[in-house]
């Protein structure tokens, strides 16, 4: 069976967590305009992609469970864009 | 398998959902099992991801709602960002990566045969899990108590949808873990059968992941 880690890697991995939060929350106070959304998916990206490697083991797991994984984003981004491209492409709203 | 054999199945599958997870070294119920155990784990694990890449899509409505109405209405989800409470959120924020960490450790610890650690970790996570919903509850009365609802305007409309969505998952989760947490007082589960503790903690990471995305996009983006 497959073996992850150790207590210690995954405490590391909390601490990073616990310091990309803080990041999330200081970085919130500056006003970047048009880049506010984007600087705050990039982080929460980054807190997720570690969730995803490290404590859902995804790092350890086999191509086939990284396509189960990923192509759900690949979905993700046609909703929003085709939902996106019909709202602001009406004439009449 | 005959009608009765089905209906039973699925009153069982209701009322029992973890012991549908197939386990390992579970002999009681021969000619259920056409694969070797290895495989078995595998594809419940795959199973699982299937499962919440429906999730991700459930929630991604909401984020395809508000990626929308955001860009329509820059100033209503400026005034209605800065009405929410960021200690409390970021609280909530602290209490879910904590409760991940302490499922992520209950799954490498059952695969050790730790189990009074795999009982105090789950414990935690369920606690946690509550505290999470307390502080919701609190947040919510105090939006109530102002005259804030769900239909107050559009930016409210999605804080209280994907909310609440969320919270059902976090209650869903707590049921989740609390029935593995009685399997595990009963000596359910051991280093050879830990499935349904893993997909278990999977259900779990995602809700955090969720998470670690509303947080940001409704509390902080203002």
């Amino acid at each position: 069976m497959d073996n992850h880690g150790s207590y210690k890697s995954l405490i590391n991995i909390w601490i990073l967590l616990m310091f990309l939060t803080v990041i999330t929350v200081w970085v919130a106070q500056f006003d970047f305009g048009a880049l506010n959304v984007p600087i705050a998916l990039i982080i929460a990206s980054i807190k997720g992609g570690v969730v995803a490697l490290h404590f859902m083991h995804l790092k350890h797991e086999d191509g086939l469970t990284w396509v189960f994984a990923s192509y759900p984003l690949f979905l993700l981004f046609l909703l929003i864009a085709f939902t996106a491209t019909d709202m602001f492409s009406r004439v009449l709203n | 398998m005959g009608f009765f054999d089905i209906t039973s199945k699925i009153i069982k599958s209701i009322a029992y959902p973890s012991e549908m997870v197939p386990s390992i070294d579970d002999h009681e119920d021969d000619g259920e099992h056409h694969f070797d155990p290895v495989t078995e784990h595998e594809s419940a694990k795959l199973g699982m991801w299937l499962f919440l890449a429906t999730e991700l899509l459930l929630f991604g409505g909401l984020f395809a709602a508000y990626a929308i109405y955001r860009a329509k209405y820059p100033e209503m989800f400026m005034e209605g960002s800065k009405s929410l409470d960021v200690v409390l959120g970021t609280v909530n924020t602290v209490i879910l990566i904590f409760s991940s960490l302490t499922v992520a450790v209950a799954v490498k610890a059952i695969q050790e045969n730790k189990i009074k650690l795999v009982k105090l970790m789950l414990w935690i996570t369920i606690i946690c899990a509550a505290i999470f919903a307390v502080n919701k509850y609190f947040e919510y009365t105090y939006k109530f108590s102002k005259g804030i609802f769900p239909g107050t305007d559009i930016f409210y409309s999605i804080y209280f949808a994907s909310t609440a969505v969320h919270m059902l998952h976090v209650f869903i989760g707590m049921a989740v873990l609390g029935v593995i947490l009685r399997k595990v007082y009963k000596g359910k589960y051991s280093k050879d059968n830990f499935t349904a503790i893993e997909i278990g903690g999977l259900y779990w990471h995602l809700v955090d992941l969720i998470w670690i995305y509303l947080f940001p996009l409704l509390y902080l983006v203002g």
